[in-house]
């Protein structure tokens, strides 16, 4: 209950603000009837007029995991985020490996298997990648090569 | 018979050794994808995408190998459903119920073969389906205006929502976000940059390839943290694999059923696999009546639900090649496929590039009769590959989303995107929120407002002209009909559970 609930409060508030902003949209010169800010503002109302009805008529809750599940898809995420970032001054090899290594771990929490499906992972996607599917990766930081 | 020359042209592209190998490829990699748990068709493809267009395939050789890479996950999906219990992907739920019961009665094997040759005569038919209906289609779509083809999509967002969910307003609320999601960028007609928030990056919209797979692929890897990768190794082993002939036979009234029903679903805008393989079980279940076994492992059970599945399948093409409108999440993957390599779905593309059209079909023809020979004496390849531990499948999977989404634009926002696309996803599917729909709004929300907006400048801004012909008329009857409808019938239409042991 509490869960739609909360969701269906989020999306309108996030559909009110979206058509707010979408009362901000610049016309230009070369109107059509409808213009711009319409439609937007049509999908709005359809998304907040739905949080409504499910503010009001709620599923029954999820099985929502442990917090420390949370935890560790929170770790996940910043990994992810991380990875993200760290891909183009770190090159392929490096952030792979220990992003994966991170997920593996995360997945099923043995340290060793972890870190050598982190490194085969690595290692066996550059292969694969750059040479049978001839994608132009970076291999390490641009640093160490001159 | 222009059918038949039509067909020969596109055997005359698709029969090439090059393309021949791609389809052999393209079913092999799908019937792994299909069979790993976690990896269904639409993610599958979803990830594959980037990394074709980077290849630098050509349209009609990424178009074989994605189409053989579609089926052959349809054919995949069987496997963990029978041997697991685990269905690969949706649309072989249904083949858990019969399935796992008659490999546990050990006859995993037969099991698997009859429902491969099932899956053969369900996509076989539709094809044969879609050549026949696809053209007569697509020239009654000559007749859409702009205000039909609002109703159209509106009717695809409708009956998707109503048929797919369990919720009408949860539905509602992901078309909201996909199509609001569509709206940021810049606009058309004005030049004007939209709800980007003064981001650059925003300015040419959010790619939907990175949408797709974030919400697909990367939800996935999250839903495998949370579960530590349990419940995907338990199994039925798999001793020898002969051909059963009397089942076979035995079934070939179900297969045809099954099929026509399967490919009547999956023509419906917003049905799809699901509802295909769903409406087969049910049909033969109530044709079969108490005495039929139903749900304890009879092979009319393992046939009607992968015959239905695959039919619908190639029926889903039909309305997504001549309307441009997918009738599942897969071929709105597809869709996202043939607009990544600037094809345009639509009645104009049966007579401006017929022999994309045909080599399509012609190769669909063709990954079907491999998949085939592929399936029966391979199977226990298949079943190797289960093996493959979570704990490394999954992180290859993430490993393989970043550096396919990465190698498109080189940009980390669009990984950033990615990964945002993916806790959503998992939230949304958390809450029983479906997220097709979310998909199908950023493909269409472009072409809907389009639609809506030309229609207006057609009547000068007069809202009746939207209701003004027949065909639109009827689309929106049934588009609220598709809505409305399945809240009465929820009761009736209930899905059945998976089987627990």
């Amino acid at each position: 209950m509490a869960s739609d609930r909360i969701f269906g409060l989020v999306v309108l508030f996030v559909a009110l603000a979206y058509i707010a902003s979408a009362t901000q949209i610049q016309t230009s010169f070369l109107a059509d009837p409808v213009g711009p800010k319409a439609f937007p503002m049509l999908i709005g109302a359809v998304a907040a007029l739905s949080a409504l009805v499910l503010i009001v008529k709620p599923d029954p809750d999820p099985d929502w995991p442990a917090s420390r599940t949370f935890g560790a898809l929170l770790i996940a995420v910043i990994v992810l985020v991380g990875y993200a970032y760290a891909l183009k001054p770190f090159g392929f090899i490096l952030p792979t490996a220990v992003a994966a290594g991170i997920l593996s771990y995360q997945i099923s929490p043995r340290p060793r298997a972890a870190a050598l499906s982190g490194i085969g992972l690595s290692a066996g996607l550059f292969v694969l990648f750059k040479f049978a599917l001839g994608l132009g990766l970076v291999a390490w930081p641009k640093g160490w090569i001159g | 018979m222009d059918i038949l020359s039509n067909l020969a042209m596109g055997f005359g592209i698709a029969l090439s050794p090059y393309t021949l190998m791609l389809a052999v490829i393209g079913c092999f990699l799908g019937t792994i994808i299909g069979a790993l748990p976690g990896l269904g068709p639409s993610n599958g493809v979803a990830i594959l995408i980037p990394l074709t267009f980077t290849m630098g395939l050509d349209a009609t050789s990424a178009l074989v190998l994605m189409t053989s890479v579609y089926y052959g996950a349809m054919y995949g999906g069987r496997i963990s459903s029978i041997l697991l219990n685990i269905p690969g992907d949706e649309p072989a739920l249904m083949t858990t119920l019969d399935g796992y019961p008659m490999a546990k009665q050990g006859r995993a094997g037969d099991a698997l073969v009859l429902s491969g040759v099932a899956s053969f005569v369900g996509a076989f038919l539709a094809t044969v389906g879609l050549m026949l209906l696809a053209p007569l289609l697509a020239r009654v779509a000559y007749l859409f205006g702009p205000a039909e083809y609002f109703a159209l999509y509106l009717l695809a967002f409708c009956t998707l929502g109503g048929m797919a969910s369990n919720n009408q307003a949860k539905s509602a609320i992901a078309s909201a976000i996909g199509l609001g999601i569509a709206m940021i960028g810049v606009d058309n007609n004005s030049g004007m940059p939209r709800l980007t928030g003064g981001n650059l990056h925003l300015m040419d919209g959010v790619d939907f390839l990175v949408a797709i797979v974030g919400l697909f692929a990367i939800a996935e890897v999250f839903f495998f943290i949370e579960s530590h990768g349990k419940g995907s190794s338990i199994g039925v082993k798999l001793e020898k694999v002969t051909i059963p002939w009397a089942d076979i036979m035995a079934t070939k009234w179900t297969m045809l059923r099954a099929s026509f029903v399967g490919f009547i679903a999956g023509i419906l805008p917003g049905a799809g696999a699901s509802l295909g393989s769903f409406l087969a079980y049910m049909t033969e279940k109530s044709i079969a009546g108490e005495k039929g076994g139903f749900g304890t492992g009879t092979p009319r059970g393992v046939a009607a639900p992968e015959a239905g599945n695959n039919a619908a399948a190639g029926g889903a093409l039909v309305p997504m090649l001549t309307l441009g409108v997918p009738g599942s999440g897969t071929t709105a993957v597809l869709l996202a496929l043939l607009m990544t390599l600037n094809i345009t779905p639509g009645p104009t593309l049966f007579t401006d590039r017929p022999e994309v059209v045909w080599g399509l079909i012609a190769s669909l023809l063709i990954a079907n009769v491999v998949l085939l020979l592929m399936n029966v004496p391979m199977v226990k390849v298949f079943v190797r590959v289960l093996q493959v531990p979570p704990w490394v499948l999954l992180p290859g999977v993430t490993m393989i989303s970043f550096v396919g989404i990465y190698s498109l634009s080189g940009s980390y926002f669009d990984l950033l995107l990615m990964v945002g696309f993916g806790a959503l996803g998992y939230v949304l599917r958390k809450l029983d929120v479906p997220t097709v729909p979310v998909i199908l709004g950023i493909l269409l929300g472009g072409n809907m407002e389009d639609a809506l907006r030309r229609a207006m400048v057609l009547s000068d801004g007069d809202a009746t002209y939207l209701f003004s012909t027949p065909i639109s008329v009827g689309l929106w009857v049934a588009a609220i009909l598709g809505f409305v409808a399945p809240m009465f019938l929820r009761g009736v239409l209930r899905k059945p559970q998976r089987v627990t042991d």
